[in-house]
């Protein structure tokens, strides 16, 4: 049995990053930590020292310390001016080179994804020219060691694309194409969350991206590439007619009659980990408390209580499990 | 024939244990499992989809039946008396005993079935 995939230890920590389009955003995150950390000590322990100053002095005329000032004492204000401005200006200075080295191409990117921020769920499709091109949800594949272009979309409200141990957040806008770089140095599962509220279940809005070694992602690829299963028992001959009558016009499975473009991509359903955008681990029972009734799970999505009769789930379950 | 044998097989071995068998006590269930283990597992594999389950947060599913004193109700299902013995072969095979009930084959081992029983039976 091959051992669980590489994971950060804290999957949304930043502090910890594992690609070239998150590396320079850690040092930056250290860098302005210990500046904001030694401004307020320098601050404190002026004021401190300010204070105590004064009372050795034993200034005692305090109505008059308000219109008149001792001459002198400028010197302190002419160096903490420019000290600041110096680390203001070395500030501007790193953080736009950070967001240029995030940000710029890499040349000729190895795979070019399209990803939509739904409400709340994520489509990612991979556009690989004619035949070659495919749509998935939630869990976005990338092949390790190489530059990956992500074009970001929104479809209804504005999200946020944010992948902590690998990219930085970057919005999803409707009605505009925003793009995004990743880069994972090793394999390795790396979890991302929508970073920007979006509405009631803003919360339940993940995504992983599994990077694989060049040999598995390209046989994942050819995987996603192929139509949906076709049913071979009885029971699952018919779940694919309840599929067609209850879950078609709102879900996909590439190569049959269901092509509702509303909610994710099913033809490869039972490849994913989990349902719902992360909110529950694929198994057999998350998938049917889900279809029956996903308001009681993730209330306010967009895909209603189904009513399905318990017979026919039954049948839909043994459908859904060919969607390999 | 084969679905109509079973369950009365099983009930007829459950009204058996009964005549011999009563419930011990707190933590060890008669059906041998270990209700920590258990909670972890109707935790992993997301009966909480589906029933809402006192003492598990993420457990509000509202589609089969709400597990609060589950181990002080008399049936399962409607069908079944509520023993140890009758649980974990529910929990294992939901289909054998109501052909294409709502609730799936859950894929539990023997074992993992006593477990599961042993924290079903704990909520009191």
């Amino acid at each position: 049995m091959a051992s669980a995939p590489f994971t950060p230890a804290s999957p949304m920590g930043f502090w910890q990053t594992f690609g070239p389009r998150a590396d320079p955003v850690t040092a930056l995150n250290w860098g302005f930590s210990a500046l904001s950390v030694a401004v307020v000590v320098i601050v404190t322990v002026l004021v401190v020292a300010g204070v105590v100053t004064r009372a050795q002095r034993g200034v005692t005329d305090m109505a008059g310390l308000a219109v008149s000032r001792p001459p002198g004492g400028m010197r302190w204000i002419y160096i903490g001016v420019a000290l600041t401005f110096v680390a203001l200006v070395a500030s501007l200075i790193w953080t736009v080179a950070v967001l240029a080295a995030v940000n710029s191409p890499a040349g000729r990117p190895a795979v070019t994804l399209e990803v939509t921020g739904h409400q709340w769920w994520w489509e990612v499709a991979y556009d690989g020219g004619p035949g070659e091109s495919f749509t998935t949800a939630n869990e976005i594949h990338i092949p390790a060691g190489a530059p990956v272009e992500v074009k970001l979309k929104g479809a209804d409200v504005i999200h946020s694309f944010w992948i902590p141990a690998l990219t930085g957040k970057t919005d999803t806008i409707p009605g505009r194409t925003n793009l995004a770089w990743l880069q994972a140095d090793r394999p390795g599962v790396y979890r991302g969350q929508c970073a920007e509220y979006c509405g009631e279940q803003h919360a339940h809005m993940a995504l992983y991206v599994k990077a694989d070694a060049p040999a598995d992602f390209e046989a994942w690829r050819q995987g996603q590439l192929k139509p949906g299963a076709v049913p071979a028992t009885p029971d699952a001959i018919a779940g694919q007619q309840v599929f067609f009558e209850r879950c078609g016009a709102c879900h996909t499975v590439r190569g049959t009659e269901a092509g509702g473009a509303v909610g994710p991509d099913l033809t490869h359903l039972m490849s994913r980990t989990t349902i719902a955008a992360g909110t529950l681990p694929n198994t057999v029972a998350n998938l049917s408390g889900w279809i029956e009734n996903p308001q009681a799970l993730k209330p306010g999505a967009k895909m209603p209580a189904t009513y399905v009769p318990p017979a026919q789930l039954a049948q839909l379950r043994a459908y859904l499990e060919t969607l390999r | 024939m084969r679905r109509l044998s079973l369950p009365c097989l099983a009930c007829a071995a459950v009204l058996l244990a009964n005549c011999t068998a009563s419930r011990p006590p707190g933590g060890a269930s008669a059906a041998g499992g270990d209700p920590q283990r258990g909670r972890m597992l109707v935790s992993q594999v997301g009966c909480g989809a589906c029933h809402e389950i006192p003492g598990l947060r993420s457990a509000r599913g509202l589609v089969g039946p709400p597990l609060l004193h589950m181990g002080r109700r008399t049936t399962i299902a409607g069908v079944l008396p509520n023993t140890p013995e009758s649980m974990a072969r529910w929990v294992q095979h939901p289909q054998a005993f109501v052909a294409r009930n709502a609730m799936p084959e859950m894929g539990l081992s023997e074992a993992q079935a006593r477990d599961v029983t042993a924290y079903l039976e704990s909520l009191e």
